[in-house]
């Protein structure tokens, strides 16, 4: 569903990508995996249009996406939770979630914000108070849920676990996927490596910008390249 | 007895003059609170609007009130073709280079309009210029009662707008979060020229509002936008509330040191006011907390 041949992306001309290829199936969660600075977040942003792409091909449901603005591409239904979170904090959770459905989805906004609701309670019991003061794990799933109102295709996750406790890590993967066994394609970026191919179908492994391993997450996960790679040694 | 009608007109006239004040302050407060710029040609746009309904008015005897309805969505497509297309563009992302595209335009609205009207100051004649409403003992003009009733009724729309439609939290969003927004969707770009429009619609509402009772030249829109910096500051930088009570407080100031101090001191104490707001509460006075 999402094909990347030979991305290259960077900043100021600075290459961070040097030809990242993959392949996203539908209704799996796929992980890619890499230490930090490998290039991990760069791929998310060039993937959703947040930077523009100097080379390489990025091709969503058949369609060519490089070169599209980030609302063209979340017209089509691949939807980015970005590292960070970046939800709005002078707004409350609901208006939050419902600027979700901003561009895709917005006729069914009551519905999709109930579905929400249902999948992280948290949420609605935060309904009527800023996004910012909430806890980082609230965030999380607030971002998350914004995600999910646009009804994504493929959802991209980055980082989702980033800054929170091991409980906190715990009960986001189990929430994630739950998510994807209702046939929602993910695409989970990861530093947490055994969680991510617990959960994952098919995996890779990014290092200084090139995928340096790929494959079925359960191969993957007794691959002694593994350490090694993800260490960079 | 006397002294307190004084007294109770010039606080009157403070209200209904810094109602139009927080007008022009809301545009300011809007785009920077937005944009995070602070808009140099506020004063000369100003300027550019009272010139337009001047000659609607004198060319084609089109009343100020009528105006609105012309040069509201006009002043909206200039403020969001201005945005769009040269400052965007020119600033290259670089906030500094913002300011002085701003002030440029600023300069060449000036000029533009001294070439074309020379420096002679203007006014148009109305029917009903003079006309006043007799509240108790008090004497209240009736376009500036008219421009205070339409400035909060503009604030109330502004505030619905960005409290209930898509496009007004897509607007705080963009405000505070650029990625998360275009992340779900949103044109930055679009989203910043709309908010850009908006401040200078505003602009256009408050020049029809001041012409009858107002006079035009090709400076003094920097006259009100000096006032204007003063509230944007004093309210909170990007508070719409804190634009709304800023613009009253500082008319009634400026009204009561006039009736103190004499007509021609009134606005030191505006900046009394701005500069002992600034000591104690840097933050203004509906701020956040920094």
């Amino acid at each position: 569903m999402l094909e990347v041949r030979g991305l290259v992306a960077g900043y100021g001309g600075v290459p961070i990508l040097r030809g990242v290829s993959l392949d996203v199936a539908p209704g799996a969660v796929y992980a890619v995996l890499g230490a930090n600075g490998v290039g991990k977040t760069t791929l998310n942003r060039a993937i959703s249009g947040l930077i523009p792409v100097s080379g390489g091909t990025i091709t969503f449901e058949g369609e060519r996406i490089d070169g599209l603005k980030p609302p063209a591409i979340v017209e089509r239904g691949l939807i980015h939770v970005p590292e960070g979170r970046k939800i709005f904090p002078n707004m409350s959770v609901r208006e939050n979630l419902e600027l979700g459905s901003y561009r895709r989805a917005k006729p069914r906004r009551s519905a999709n914000l109930e579905k929400v609701f249902a999948t992280f309670p948290r949420l609605r019991e935060r309904e009527m108070q800023f996004a910012g003061t909430r806890s980082g794990g609230e965030q999380q799933m607030l971002a998350i849920g914004r995600g999910l109102m646009a009804e994504p295709k493929l959802l991209i996750l980055d980082e989702p676990s980033l800054g929170l406790s091991p409980l906190l890590v715990e009960e986001l993967f189990v929430l994630i996927a739950r998510i994807a066994a209702e046939g929602l394609a993910v695409m989970l970026v990861e530093q947490n490596v055994v969680q991510s191919l617990e959960l994952a179908a098919e995996a890779s492994v990014l290092a200084n910008g090139t995928v340096v391993l790929s494959g079925p997450a359960a191969e993957l996960s007794r691959d002694p390249d593994l350490e090694k790679t993800y260490l960079g040694m | 007895m006397l002294k307190l009608d004084i007294f109770l007109s010039a606080l009157a006239n403070g209200l209904l003059t810094g109602a139009v004040y927080a007008l022009i302050a809301l545009g300011l407060t809007l785009i920077y609170g937005v944009l995070h710029i602070i808009n140099f040609a506020h004063g000369a746009t100003l300027t550019l609007a009272m010139f337009a309904v001047f000659v609607m008015h004198s060319a084609f005897k089109i009343d100020p009130y009528i105006a609105i309805f012309m040069l509201t969505p006009l002043f909206f497509g200039v403020g969001y073709l201005l945005q769009r297309l040269v400052i965007n563009p020119a600033s290259h992302g670089d906030d500094s280079n913002i300011l002085l595209v701003t002030l440029g335009l600023s300069i060449i609205f000036e000029n533009g309009l001294l070439a074309i009207f020379r420096s002679d100051t203007r006014s148009i004649d109305v029917p009903y210029g003079f006309d006043v409403i007799e509240v108790g003992n008090l004497f209240l003009s009736t376009p500036k009662v008219i421009a205070f009733v339409a400035a909060f009724a503009v604030a109330a729309a502004l505030w619905l707008l960005l409290a209930r439609t898509d496009t007004g939290k897509a607007i705080r969003a963009v405000a505070k979060e650029k990625t998360g927004a275009a992340l779900c969707g949103m044109d930055v770009e679009h989203i910043y020229a709309v908010t850009f429009g908006l401040g200078t619609a505003c602009l256009a509402i408050a020049a029809c509002l001041l012409m009858p009772t107002f006079l035009v030249n090709p400076r003094i829109g920097n006259a009100f936008v000096l006032v204007a910096f003063t509230i944007v500051v004093l309210g909170g930088m990007g508070s719409i509330g804190g634009a709304l009570a800023g613009g009253l407080i500082i008319g009634v100031v400026e009204s009561l040191s006039g009736l103190y101090f004499g007509e021609s001191l009134g606005q030191i104490g505006i900046f009394l006011i701005f500069l002992i707001v600034l000591l104690f509460r840097p933050t203004g006075l509906f701020g956040a907390k920094a």
